[in-house]
């Protein structure tokens, strides 16, 4: 737990975040007015692959309440390309807007910028844009084989990123393994369908020279850098603002091109730009997640010991490179083995243009691939040795004692007990019970499945110095405690919540720390004139590493104050006791509270020898390690072999995520990934046409879970703490999302395994558990 | 310009008078006209009820009404729920007991349509607020804690 002994950290404190959004008086980017206005609306391609032959904007240029259109043409040679996180040498930069060719589907060719947002509309409407359509590739595997359509014609096929990783020792053991197994599993690509889409409010000032750009992101530091680097503005005449933002879930971590080219045309017309996608533009513009085809070996004993993993990951990273897209990838290799003692692992994995949006992190970022691929390989080894799920996974699990434990994919888990919080699901869940009634059912002819995913996943990343150096942003945190003289405190932090709840927990921290309440605590963040620089959230860091930053400051912030303290009472530092706000010499009643040394601090009457006057510090805090926090799942489904309906009938989660600072924001991440990752395992998809046309661009189209859908999920916790961060603990935003996948489509193939039905891909839409089931029927 | 028709609306108990355009969406009369911005636009399609507010009493997707349609009509939206400034809604603060928001873009709205049911129906079972939701998406909370929320409201606003 935290370095302060805890008081309000560990207990289920109601959001100080929360009054504003309640009451409707937040403020989203679509919310900030500005004298001047103006708004813009993009032309897009309606073709996956081409050559624009022509682009006429006279007539857009003349509607009414028009002030502006831009094409490529208006600003080439003054920017630069689409920002990317990671450079990778040969591969093509991407335009701002279409330069010459479209892409994808949604790709924008054209601005319009006018007085209201109707007319931009209107007069986006009527840019006429003639392009020359040629043969797209929009399925990954078929953009592998040769002879395909390239996505670039200048590139010699259409692989991004292709790194193989064999492994000698593997091959050995496929041939002394008692049985070996093929498993081909998809992992389907989703929206992460933010209920804000993107949003941007560009402001270029003339008089002072600075541009102030809100933009619904995750990350504004690294936007105002890359916007500096793309547009040529020195940075520190660059504000980027994350104001409240409405969910991110990965797909706001890129700074999106049309980030710098609003920005760009804001310095043109001298005057504020603000756009805020439609909810087709966020399916057609916003990264997608996932898009991956895997095709798995495993190698296996007759007693449910997995011995080696041969893997094959095809990531369809579509049109171009998003900031992190090519790379997500690779981390469904390092986390392969899960939370089991495999000897070896042999993988390759492929990043794979296509003519389709681009992909980026989404909420697990290529974990929950993993979890997916190796939680669906242990279920179908039980089902070849005929042993339970259950046992199969104990004997396969890393022992409690071997930690650190070092894979052969290179992952390096800081701590972890398995056995533990399967120990839990299955006393929770009554496991036995469930069996024995699955099997009641059963002998009825009903289709009653039980499905597990015991998991590990990797949170916090870092060390900075362990990414490859073409990446663009480091992995630290930073965090600002700023005491004024009344003894308020100002947290400035680098992370950037957007729901999290960071505004809450790092005021519990903080009166954890000074013995403060709550109210006097306000927590800054998602604005660099304000904040020093910092990273943002993502990858469940906002407490594994930003909250591990906070601590480093409180720490030397405390000192501070301690040694102010002993000055004032005479007495040596070793000599004050620090308890509930105030400091002690040992042995007596003479004391100060931390109010009155935050006021001597800054009125400084009495010099302190050795000391500034004022009470900061700032500190950052560089993970020496990732933290890997892990779970165990149960879901039992019923499906009607009429419909093929699937009704979810428990869930039951027992996470281990190190220490818990507040329970109730814990339990509201963990319930929301879950959701999602059932989502994405039931019924959603982004389906694109053989032509590249997006089929789900609509909600008519595009499914997301909604309340009717879920009974209510069971959860509880175990608690394995981390070394990594003085906090110790390690992460939770996407332990949902990663346990879900594997948990349900066992549950649903465990239903379907009578009928000889051994895979269901996800989506498992009823249509497609229905058409399975008549298969197996007709086969039968 | 386009043509501009004009509309007289009650919002949140004070009356507005307004020339609009007459495509324009109550929602977009809401947050422009009136800087109104608790309703979020999250869909333009009436399916994830980010916008939704009450027109003379019954919940409405404001992002599919036109503002005319509003015309001699009472709107109440998020901001006028509470009695006073500083009091909270029993739905409003049953959110915030219960966690029933994170990012709160859907929040708004979900309030809203929860005041829909407990208006008719004071004492809803877990499946009945779950269906009443059923037009609002929340892509954060995964429910459960709005579940809570509208329950926790119900059972205040029972007892007072």
């Amino acid at each position: 737990m935290t370095t302060f002994r805890p008081n309000s950290v560990g207990r289920p404190i109601k959001r100080r975040e929360d009054p504003r959004l309640i009451r409707g008086l937040a403020t989203y980017t679509d919310d900030v007015k500005l004298p001047g206005m103006t708004w813009a609306a993009f032309v897009r391609s309606d073709f996956a692959a081409g050559a624009v032959r022509s682009l006429d904007t006279t007539a857009a240029a003349a509607h009414p309440g028009v002030v502006g259109v831009y094409t490529y043409a208006d600003m080439d040679g003054q920017v630069g390309a689409t920002p990317i996180g990671v450079e990778i040498p040969g591969m093509p930069d991407h335009p701002l807007l279409a330069n010459g060719r479209v892409l994808y589907v949604g790709h924008p060719v054209a601005v319009v910028i006018a007085e209201s947002p109707y007319a931009a509309r209107d007069a986006a409407a009527m840019v006429e844009v003639d392009i020359e359509p040629r043969e797209a590739v929009v399925d990954v595997e078929a953009a592998l084989a040769p002879g395909a359509p390239r996505v670039y014609e200048e590139l010699e096929s259409n692989v991004c990123l292709q790194i193989p990783a064999p492994n000698p020792e593997a091959d050995k053991l496929f041939e002394q393994a008692d049985q070996t197994l093929s498993i081909r599993l998809l992992n389907q690509r989703v929206a992460p369908f933010p209920m804000e889409g993107r949003a941007i409010c560009a402001h270029w000032e003339e008089g002072p020279g600075k541009l102030t750009l809100w933009t619904s992101n995750q990350a504004p530091h690294s936007v105002k850098q890359q916007i500096a680097m793309c547009l040529g503005i020195p940075e520190i005449r660059i504000r980027a603002i994350a104001p409240e933002v409405g969910g991110g879930f990965g797909a706001k971590i890129p700074t999106y091109a049309e980030d710098a080219l609003l920005c760009w045309v804001s310095r043109d017309l001298k005057r504020p730009v603000k756009w805020s996608e439609t909810r087709t533009e966020n399916l057609l513009g916003m990264t997608h997640g996932r898009g991956h085809v895997e095709k798995i070996d495993v190698a296996f004993q007759n007693d449910g010991r997995v011995l080696a993993l041969k893997g094959q990951t095809i990531a369809d990273i579509g049109a171009f490179r998003s900031f992190f897209g090519p790379f997500i990838a690779l981390s469904t290799h390092t986390m392969s083995c899960g939370c089991y003692d495999i000897k070896a692992v042999a993988w390759e994995t492929s990043s794979v243009f296509t003519n389709t949006m681009a992909t980026e992190a989404y909420r697990g970022a290529g974990r929950p691939e993993a979890a997916y691929i190796i939680e669906r390989v242990m279920d179908e080894v039980a089902a070849v040795t005929g042993l339970d799920p259950v046992a199969v996974r104990r004997r396969n699990f890393i022992s409690k004692d071997a930690f650190p434990h070092t894979t052969p994919a290179g992952a390096t888990y800081d701590t972890g007990d398995y056995e533990k919080s399967l120990d839990r699901l299955v006393e929770l869940a009554g496991y036995d019970e469930a069996r024995a009634a699955q099997s009641s059912a059963r002998e009825e002819g009903r289709l009653v499945g039980i499905g597990l995913a015991t998991f590990t996943e990797v949170c916090g990343l870092g060390p900075s110095t362990g990414a490859t150096p073409q990446q663009r942003m480091g992995t630290w945190e930073s965090a600002t405690v700023r005491v004024e003289p009344t003894g308020n405190v100002t947290v400035y932090t680098g992370v950037s919540p957007h729901g999290q709840g960071q505004e809450t927990v790092f005021a519990q921290m903080v009166s954890d720390a000074f013995g403060v309440g709550l109210d006097d605590v306000v927590v800054v963040h998602g604005d660099t004139d304000q904040v020093q620089h910092g990273v943002g959230t993502f990858g469940s860091r906002g407490i594994a590493v930003g909250g591990a930053a906070l601590d480093m400051a409180l720490v030397k912030v405390h000192a501070k104050a301690t040694r102010i303290a002993a000055h004032h009472l005479d007495a040596p530092v070793d000599q004050i006791d620090y308890g509930d706000g105030e400091f002690t010499v040992t042995g007596t009643d003479r004391k100060l509270t931390f109010r009155q040394v935050a006021e001597m601090a800054h009125l400084w009457n009495v010099n302190v020898p050795g000391e500034e006057p004022g009470l900061e510090a700032v500190a950052r805090f560089e993970p020496s390690a990732t933290t890997y926090p892990f779970g165990a799942h149960l879901c039992q489904v019923e499906i009607d072999p009429e419909s093929g309906q699937i009704e979810i009938q428990r869930y039951v989660a027992v996470d281990d995520f190190g220490e818990v600072l507040n329970p109730m924001l814990a339990d509201g991440q963990r319930l929301g990934g879950l959701v999602q990752g059932i989502g994405q395992a039931m019924w959603e998809e982004v389906q694109y046409d053989e032509g590249g046309q997006l089929l789900s661009g609509t909600l008519m189209d595009y499914a997301v879970p909604r309340a009717k859908h879920f009974p209510r999920m069971e959860l509880d916790n175990t608690v394995t703490p981390t070394p990594i961060n003085p906090l110790g603990a390690k992460g939770i935003g996407e332990l949902g999302t990663i346990g879900a996948t594997p948990c349900i489509v066992n549950a649903i193939v465990d239903a379907l395994r009578p009928l000889g039905i051994t895979n269901i891909d996800m989506p498992a839409k009823p249509e497609r558990v229905w058409q399975a089931i008549q298969a197996a029927g007709a086969a039968q | 310009m386009p043509d501009t028709v004009p509309v007289t609306v009650t919002v949140n108990g004070s009356t507005h008078e307004r020339d609009v355009e007459p495509r324009t969406l109550l929602v977009h009369f809401l947050r422009e006209e009136l800087d109104l911005t608790g309703a979020h636009v999250g869909c333009e399609s009436t399916l994830c009820g980010a916008c939704t507010v009450h027109l003379n009493g019954r919940a409405v997707k404001s992002c599919t009404v036109l503002a005319v349609q509003a015309d001699g009509q009472e709107v109440t939206t998020i901001e006028g729920l509470a009695a006073s400034a500083d009091e909270l809604h029993p739905l409003q603060a049953g959110f915030w007991e219960k966690h029933g928001l994170q990012c709160g873009y859907c929040t708004p709205g979900m309030i809203m349509a929860a005041k829909q049911l407990l208006d008719d129906n004071p004492n809803p079972s877990e499946a009945e607020i779950r269906e009443a939701i059923d037009g609002n998406i929340c892509r954060c909370t995964g429910y459960q804690q709005i579940v809570d929320a509208v329950q926790h409201a119900a059972d205040t606003a029972g007892a007072a």
